[in-house]
């Protein structure tokens, strides 16, 4: 198994260094996979999934230090363009946030058109219809495409940003708890299409619920305090923690 | 235990002291109201009356010579006001932005803090700089100088209007556009602009009524003019310094036309005014 992305000693800070929010986070996240990240509130999980493609230099008075590399490539490179990265490593946030000014099949296309992608309209809507297969919607919004993509229900909204996220044709997807605003039925959605996208795409999910990780992940990190307390396999990881504090956290004796 | 009696007589007086300050509050309105449907129905009943098609299209006729209009007032209105927001606009809406984007830097605090004192500044004070920045480099009076100055009011107010606009524009959609890898630039201009248009347009919309019915600052920059002129190197004539000069003056025809002035003036600013409540409350039906 390839390792698509890898972190080495990653510290990050919040308030202008006052604040410790990652303590020497060695993490590798195999291709093609999912990777679960789960571990109390406040421990870093999103700040971590953040780091994985710069956008946690975007809260002000945030910084991080250490090596995160896509395929050997230290995206920390001052000569790199977080943009750039950005494009090879997608994000679905927490809350939908579809642009409000624009159609559903405009949120769609926003990523390609917005980087001054020189195609045809004909080739744009072929992305934007492969992105919306991708993500699970097509069926539901094929022929509202024109409508705005606010108009949509919350679990639609989340699908829609995925396939906002997909179009852009990144490597890696990272997932900030995408389902904590949805309902069971919109979840169970959103998990299928994780098992549906792995074989693309190599994604990487902050989670709260235990049970999701149990799902859709091939492997687990737990994160306790800014640390990476314990990374494994999955089932392993469920069944057999080789550490006190995961075990305590996945039987809910804490967190 | 309350006996039912003191209990209804507490009802009763709770009751009274409510109807009370309810009959306060309600005059206080009405007082409030009163001032201005005095204003309005005189500006009214003494304008409409001296209001012809003239008015329109004439300029000023000489003393003593009844007739004539304020057509050069008007267009001077619209000129000054016109090349005011091509500098006041962008240069309002662009230090908007940076106040949005960097609330905490120095650069950032020092803007704040001086649109705030422009904004409270009188607009006289900002007419004697415009004259000594403007009219006496250029040693005339001129519409370029009136245009300056009343720029000078408006962009504080577009700043500001701006940096609260962009500020509402959830931090969810920047985000979004950002880890899409759309640079930095273009997520300010295609994501937060454009969600923020409607309320900044309105920002704008409001700031062009205020600038509009300026006087002091016209008075020793754009001077006011009888002729027609749309010279921005001469002096030009706009509808609240040639109201105020015909206001002041002895003649009766002159006075009357004052009022005229006053009403179109009232007019334009009233027509912005309803074109923003238009412009929001369609805002309102999109579904954010």
């Amino acid at each position: 198994m390839a390792d698509k992305l890898i972190c080495r000693r990653l510290n990050a800070f919040y308030n202008h260094g006052q604040i410790q929010a990652l303590r020497n986070v060695d993490l590798a996240v195999g291709a093609n996979l999912v990777t679960a990240i789960i571990g109390p509130s406040g421990c870093g999980k999103s700040t971590l999934v953040r780091c994985l493609n710069r956008m946690h230099e975007e809260v002000p008075g945030a910084s991080a230090q250490g090596e995160v590399l896509l395929d050997g490539e230290d995206i920390y490179d001052p000569g790199l363009d977080p943009a750039r990265v950005r494009r090879r490593i997608g994000m679905v946030f927490q809350k939908p946030a579809p642009f409000p000014t624009m159609t559903i099949a405009e949120n769609v296309a926003a990523g390609l058109r917005l980087n001054s992608a020189r195609m045809s309209r004909a080739e744009l809507d072929e992305i934007v219809e492969r992105s919306l297969h991708h993500a699970a919607l097509w069926d539901e919004v094929k022929d509202r495409l024109a409508e705005p993509g606010v108009s949509l229900s919350g679990g639609q909204q989340q699908r829609l940003c995925v396939a906002r996220a997909l179009a852009v044709e990144p490597e890696v997807l990272l997932m900030d708890e995408p389902c904590s605003a949805l309902d069971p039925i919109s979840t169970a959605r959103i998990e299928e299409l994780l098992l549906e996208l792995k074989d693309s795409y190599t994604i990487v999910i902050v989670t709260h619920n235990m049970q999701q990780a149990a799902r859709t992940s091939d492997y687990t990190a737990f994160m306790y305090n800014g640390e990476l307390v314990e990374f494994g396999d999955t089932k392993q990881i469920f069944t057999n923690p080789s550490r006190p504090e995961t075990e305590d956290y996945i039987t809910g004796r804490f967190g | 235990m309350i006996s039912p009696a003191v209990a209804v007589s507490r009802e009763f007086r709770r009751k009274l002291k409510s109807d009370l300050m309810i009959a306060v509050t309600a005059l206080a309105t009405l007082l409030a109201l009163v001032p201005l449907f005095l204003v309005l129905g005189y500006l009214i009943s003494k304008g409409a009356s001296s209001l012809n098609l003239d008015f329109f299209i004439r300029t000023p006729r000489p003393v003593g010579e009844p007739g004539g209009g304020m057509a050069n007032a008007i267009v001077g209105t619209f000129e000054l006001v016109g090349m005011a927001c091509l500098a006041g606009v962008p240069i309002g809406i662009g230090a908007g932005l940076y106040l949005a984007e960097h609330p905490l830097s120095t650069l950032g605090r020092a803007i704040r803090f001086a649109a705030d004192i422009t904004m409270g500044m009188p607009s006289i004070v900002i007419g004697i700089f415009a004259y000594a920045v403007v009219v006496r480099p250029m040693h005339e009076f001129s519409a370029l100088a009136g245009a300056f100055a009343l720029a000078v009011i408006m962009i504080p107010l577009v700043t500001r209007t701006t940096e609260e606009m962009v500020k509402l524009v959830p931090r969810e959609l920047r985000e979004a556009a950002l880890a899409l890898g759309v640079p930095r630039w273009r997520t300010s201009l295609s994501i937060v602009v454009r969600t923020a248009l409607t309320g900044i347009a309105t920002g704008v919309i409001l700031a062009i009524a205020r600038i509009a019915g300026e006087t002091a600052p016209l008075l020793f920059t754009a001077f006011g003019n009888q002729f027609w002129s749309t010279s921005v190197t001469h002096p030009i004539a706009a509808l609240t310094v040639q109201v105020y000069a015909f206001a002041i003056s002895p003649f009766a025809d002159w006075q009357r036309q004052a009022w005229a002035g006053a009403l179109v003036l009232t007019c334009i600013v009233l027509a912005l005014e309803i074109g923003v409540r238009w412009m929001t409350s369609g805002a309102a039906r999109v579904p954010r």
